[in-house]
């Protein structure tokens, strides 16, 4: 089990030592001089020799490279070009609003698709399975923003119960919640579309197997055959998506946030790449590459506690 | 005690079983035998009432007084892992692979009542001793078991609450000869043990012979012949019976002789795999086929034996030339066999695989899948129709069959379409790897003489790889016993089956169920 962690953490390090160099890259190869790029096409050649310099362009490619990374080690992200702030402090303030969004989402997709998951495996072919199935494909279909425009139609504007946007800072910390409750009802629902279809196969997949015959032959009833046998073994693949879901919500909650008036990160890495501003793009790319890894990581270690197969390796 | 009366099933009004009436006495071993598809699965599903969707059960099937047809699935539940137990043929898969097997035997204790997990657990450790499992600890994962060690595990779980009827569905078929006979003596001891009743259900007339006290013979869903295990062996007044035991002894007739042109040459074949990883270094290779020499020749049919992990398949890839050796040197028809080596020498040595289901494309014609091997050739015959229509003659099918999909045969059927792929690039090496292991004894007697028949005509030589003691004494002229990747015995195939010289072609021969042995037994007995 430790090796299985050591290998894991060690591909984490590496997988985050390949995404900084391309991240760096990216903003290497991008033709002419960052600086000049950009300022636009009116700088003048003084502007662009101040900002070469504040940007750190006249070392080595290996120098520079050496003081991004050393410097986000430490929690120096740099300076924004725009904002005249500094970069860790501008994602600090929105972590703050798009961390707890995406958890919040998650909590509520899972919480969601887990009961009407094994709903629909365990009453395969009846009409609840059907509807069940039926609504997931629409919750997929439909477009967040489109369902985001139509909570806060009924629960803002007509019902008032909340704000149409906006977020109430988490001095309050039951009004921050309230403030980010539609938001994450809107990502979480397509997602607990997809979750229950994935939970739903992958359930109906273990519960062809030999050894819930073998429970069944124990005299388990059907129900806890499925909760004792089929449920721990159909988490591998549901693992795997909430992974995945858990990076979109992170990164991909762009235009939720821009429903609801929300200053997340989606709507930072937005300013950013309109404004030219490539240490603000830079920085947050290579912090949510980092998130997605260590999801990942986290990920790898729930298989294994899930699956003693893997505990080996 | 268990009587079945007049039971009758049908799935979406298809029959399924009709009027099969049986009686299992307490204490007694009832063998239920027949080919696949007979309905012997269906009736002991019917007696757990764990049938599939759609089906509908009639008649009566009588525990002491209590008819389980009439029981709510509640009742049932009470029923099932406490009165009744039941294994399954495939002990690889018929356990929860994430849960240990202490808590997999401790579940049927905790389900019917047991209040602690503790106690539980204690009387489970005292199950898993029973079966044999004494020095295996409760809080192994299934993967780190063997399949014998599986199927002792399946059963502490069936019988932890010692049940009156124990039903074992061809419990030890997917189980090597050796297993398969630690697993009837445990059987067998258990039921003198706990005067259980038990229903064994096989389709190996070999096996009930030598366990059962009664015995009945099942075909198209009903049971055609039963009686006293001696009687219906001896007598076997039902035209089914005899047919079951024609095929099962089946001698195909075989008139090749061999001639001394070596076609295939193996020497010192050693094949390694890396050994497992211990933090960042390896541990030393495992050799799992180790240093392996023979020839075959011109016509000859060999045999090579031995049982699961012992190398066969391995040895099998390096033939046909899929994996690499680390050493030694193999050759076929002159030219080296590796995984570089040309198509051409390739299109000679052609394989027939175990399973003829996963082995073909399910959306490619029978055409298609035939003509496959042409690839092999330079350029693709301008006859290649007409060669596959008479690949399909040789096998036994007709020209119009190459329009229809594969699942519109039966497993015999799909076995001789991996025949006909095999032979149509004209190879002078067949490669059967376990070809006839998953077929019914009728159908594999067919395909037998099918296979000789074609060495007859074809002079083709045959490197025979099964586990199958008896078919492989039927038709092979040398046999190879294989025991850890090392060829322990070779010889002519009848002076190593009457006087074999290794020990452990001993052992693989004594675990054996043999009919002929078995017979001269009960005649012995009878007079």
């Amino acid at each position: 089990m430790l090796r299985y962690i050591l290998s894991r953490l060690l591909s984490l390090c590496l997988s985050l030592i390949a995404a900084s160099v391309v991240i760096f890259g990216v903003i290497e190869v991008i033709p002419g001089d960052p600086a000049a790029f950009m300022l636009g096409l009116n700088a003048t050649d003084a502007n662009i020799a101040a900002l070469r310099a504040e940007l750190g362009l006249d070392g080595t490619v290996v120098a520079r490279y050496w003081g991004w990374v050393s410097g986000m080690m430490t929690g120096d992200f740099g300076i924004s070009y725009t904002y005249r702030v500094s970069v860790s402090d501008l994602i600090l303030d929105r972590i703050w609003i798009s961390l707890p969004l995406a958890i919040y989402a998650l909590i509520l997709s899972t919480l969601i698709a887990f009961p009407i998951g094994l709903i629909a495996a365990s009453a395969r072919g009846t009409l609840a399975d059907y509807g069940i199935m039926g609504g997931t494909q629409l919750g997929i279909a439909v477009p967040n923003f489109w369902f985001a425009m139509l909570l806060v139609l009924l629960f803002a504007v007509n019902l008032r119960w909340f704000s149409a946007g906006g977020f109430a800072g988490w001095d309050n910390p039951a009004a921050a919640v309230k403030s980010l409750t539609l938001p994450a009802i809107a990502l979480a629902l397509p997602q607990a579309s997809i979750l229950a279809r994935v939970m739903r196969s992958a359930l109906l997949d273990t519960l062809g197997q030999d050894y819930i015959r073998t429970a069944r032959a124990k005299g388990l009833t059907r129900r806890q055959a499925v909760l004792r046998h089929a449920l721990r073994n159909a988490m591998i693949p549901v693992l795997t998506i909430i992974g995945l879901q858990f990076s979109f919500l992170l990164a991909g909650a762009i235009i939720i946030e821009n429903v609801f008036f929300l200053p997340g990160l989606g709507r930072l890495i937005f300013q950013g790449i309109t404004q030219r501003d490539l240490i603000v793009v830079e920085s947050v790319t290579m912090l949510l590459v980092f998130a997605v890894i260590l999801v990942t990581f986290l990920v790898d270690i729930a298989y294994a506690a899930v699956d003693p197969r893997l505990r080996r390796r | 005690m268990i009587r079945v009366d007049r039971l009758s099933l049908a799935i979406h009004g298809t029959p399924i079983l009709r009027d099969v009436s049986l009686s299992i006495p307490k204490g007694q071993i009832f063998g239920l035998v027949g080919e696949s598809g007979s309905g012997k699965s269906m009736t002991a599903l019917s007696l757990m009432q764990l049938l599939p969707a759609g089906a509908k059960a009639t008649g009566h099937a009588l525990l002491d007084d209590t008819d389980l047809l009439t029981r709510t699935e509640a009742q049932m539940c009470g029923l099932r892992g406490n009165d009744l137990g039941m294994i399954f043929q495939e002990p690889m898969t018929a356990l929860n692979p994430v849960q240990t097997i202490g808590d997999q035997v401790a579940e049927t204790l905790l389900i019917h009542g047991e209040s602690s997990r503790a106690a539980a657990r204690k009387i489970a450790r005292d199950r898993l001793d029973r079966v044999g499992l004494q020095h295996v600890a409760m809080d192994r994962y299934p993967h780190e078991l063997s399949g014998g060690q599986r199927q002792r595990v399946c059963i502490a779980a069936a019988v932890a609450l010692s049940p009156r009827l124990l039903i074992a569905d061809e419990p030890t078929t997917a189980l090597d000869v050796t297993t398969q006979a630690q697993i009837l003596d445990l059987l067998r001891d258990l039921v003198a043990r706990d005067g259980m009743s038990l229903l064994l259900i096989t389709h190996d007339l070999a096996v009930v012979a030598n366990m059962a006290d009664h015995v009945a013979v099942m075909q198209r869903g009903e049971i055609v012949e039963q009686g006293p295990t001696a009687d219906v062996l001896r007598l076997q007044r039902h035209p089914y019976t005899r047919g079951l035991f024609a095929a099962s002894a089946h001698q195909p007739d075989r008139v090749t002789t061999p001639r001394p042109d070596v076609l295939l040459s193996v020497e010192n074949v050693i094949r390694t795999y890396p050994g497992p990883r211990t933090g960042f270094t390896r541990a030393a290779p495992i050799a799992a086929v180790d240093d392996v020499s023979f020839q075959l020749h011109k016509g000859e049919s060999l045999g090579l034996v031995g049982e699961s992990g012992c190398g066969k398949s391995t040895l099998t890839r390096a033939i046909l030339g899929l994996d690499p050796i680390q050493s030694g040197a193999i050759s076929a028809f002159g030219h080296p066999v590796t995984p570089q080596m040309p198509n051409t020498v390739r299109a000679g040595i052609q394989v027939v695989f175990q399973d003829p289901y996963g082995s073909f494309n399910p959306r490619w014609r029978v055409e298609k899948l035939v003509a496959e091997p042409f690839h092999l050739l330079p350029e693709r015959p301008r006859d290649a129709r007409d060669r596959v229509a008479d690949a399909l003659a040789a096998v036994g099918l007709s020209a119009d069959d190459m329009h229809k999909y594969p699942h519109e045969f039966s497993g015999g059927q799909r076995q001789r379409i991996a025949i006909a792929r095999a032979l149509i690039t004209h190879p002078r090496i067949l490669v059967l790897d376990e070809a006839v292991s998953a077929l019914d004894v009728s159908i594999r007697a067919q395909i037998l003489d099918l296979l000789a028949d074609l060495q007859n005509r074809l002079h083709l030589s045959y490197l025979f790889i099964s586990h199958d003691l008896t078919v492989v004494r039927s038709i092979t002229d040398r046999v190879l016993v294989m025991q850890a990747g090392k060829i322990v015995e070779q010889g002519e195939t009848e002076q190593v089956f009457t006087a074999p010289a290794h020990p452990y072609t001993q052992s693989l021969l004594a675990a054996a169920p043999s009919l002929d042995t078995i017979m001269e037994r009960s005649d012995a007995t009878l007079v």
